[in-house]
C-alpha cells in the first residue's frame, strides 16, 4: 500500500464554474468504487467522519450526487502540532443510465463509508433466452 | 586589487540573494517531499499540556481489528482494509478505494504512559489520546531566595 502515496492523498472537489459554497470549507472528493452484477450497481465511497446524519444523497434527473458533511472536532484544549490530512466535506456527483430503478436505491453509512446499491431497472436485467431445439 | 572587487559589498550581496533563493527553493521542495511522503494511515497530532491526541482516517474497517501499540515514544499502527467482497462475481467500472494491511510507525516528541492510552473508533476515524509519561511532565521549579 505505501507505494501508492499519491492514490491515498485527499483530492479537493472542483465547485462548478461560478458557483461558490456556501461554507468556508475544504471539499474532497470521496475515493469510489463501482462495481456491478446482474441485478445491482453497488457504489462504495470512503468518507471518513460522515455519520448516516450527514450525509446527502440525490437524483436530479440522471446526475447522482452525494455529499457528506463532517463535524470537525478539535479536542478541547489541544492545538494542532503536526498535519498529514486536510479535513473536510466530501462530495461527488456521477451521471448514471436510465437502468436504474429509481425508486429502490438503498444506501447505507457504516465506519465513514457510504454504500449505495441501485437496483437494475427490470427491463435491463438480462434475461435467459432458451434454444429451442428444431 | 582583483580579490577586493570581489569582495564589493554589491558582489557579495547579490551572491547572497542567490543562496537565499537556492534555500528558499530547497525549503519548497522538502515541504512537498514531506507532504506525500506519509504513509497509510495519514496521521494528524495534536499536542495539549500533558497529553497529545492522534487523529487518523482509516475509513472502513472494524475498530477492535486496530492494533495499537506503543513502546516509549513510538507509537504503531496495524490494520486490514480486507474486502469480504466475492470480487471475480462483479464487473469493475471504477476502483479507487485502497484495500490491504497496513502497518506504520510514528516518533512522537515525549515518552508515553502506556496504561493511560485511550482510543476509539468512530466513523472511520481512530482517536487515541497518549499522556505523556509522568517523569516527563514540566515540572515548576521553586526559586528559594
Amino acid at each position: 500500500m505505501a507505494t501508492r502515496n499519491d492514490e491515498l492523498q485527499k483530492k479537493e472537489a472542483m465547485a462548478p464554474e461560478g458557483v461558490e459554497r456556501t461554507r468556508r470549507r475544504n471539499v474532497f472528493v470521496p475515493n469510489t468504487d463501482i462495481y456491478e452484477d446482474s441485478e445491482n450497481i453497488y457504489l462504495v465511497a470512503d468518507m471518513p467522519g460522515v455519520d448516516a446524519n450527514h450525509v446527502d444523497i440525490t437524483l436530479e434527473k440522471n446526475v447522482l450526487t452525494i455529499s457528506g458533511t463532517v463535524e470537525e472536532a478539535s479536542p478541547v484544549g489541544h492545538e494542532l502540532a503536526y498535519r498529514e490530512y486536510p479535513v473536510g466535506d466530501y462530495q461527488r456527483a456521477f451521471t448514471i443510465s436510465n437502468e436504474v430503478d429509481r425508486n429502490a436505491i438503498r444506501a447505507k453509512v457504516k465506519d465513514g463509508v457510504l454504500e449505495l446499491t441501485l437496483p437494475k431497472a427490470e427491463t435491463v436485467k438480462p434475461r435467459q433466452i432458451s434454444v429451442q431445439a428444431g | 586589487m582583483l580579490l577586493r572587487m570581489y569582495e564589493t559589498p554589491i558582489g557579495f550581496g547579490a551572491f547572497n540573494e542567490l543562496e537565499r533563493m537556492r534555500s528558499e527553493f530547497n525549503r519548497l521542495f522538502e515541504g512537498l517531499e514531506r507532504r506525500t511522503a506519509t504513509g497509510y494511515p495519514a496521521m494528524n497530532v495534536w499536542s495539549g499540556s500533558d497529553d497529545a491526541v492522534l487523529t487518523a482516517e482509516i475509513p472502513g474497517v472494524d475498530g477492535k481489528s486496530i492494533d495499537i501499540s506503543v513502546t516509549g515514544d513510538s507509537l504503531t499502527l496495524k490494520g486490514n482494509r480486507k474486502t469480504d467482497l466475492d470480487e471475480g462475481k462483479f464487473s469493475w467500472h471504477r476502483r479507487e478505494r485502497a484495500t490491504g494491511e497496513f502497518t506504520r510507525t510514528i516518533q512522537l516528541p515525549f515518552k508515553v504512559d502506556a496504561n493511560g492510552v485511550e482510543a476509539k473508533y468512530a466513523h472511520g476515524v481512530l482517536h487515541i489520546r497518549l499522556p505523556r509519561a509522568e517523569e516527563e511532565k514540566p515540572r515548576r521549579i521553586e526559586i528559594h531566595s
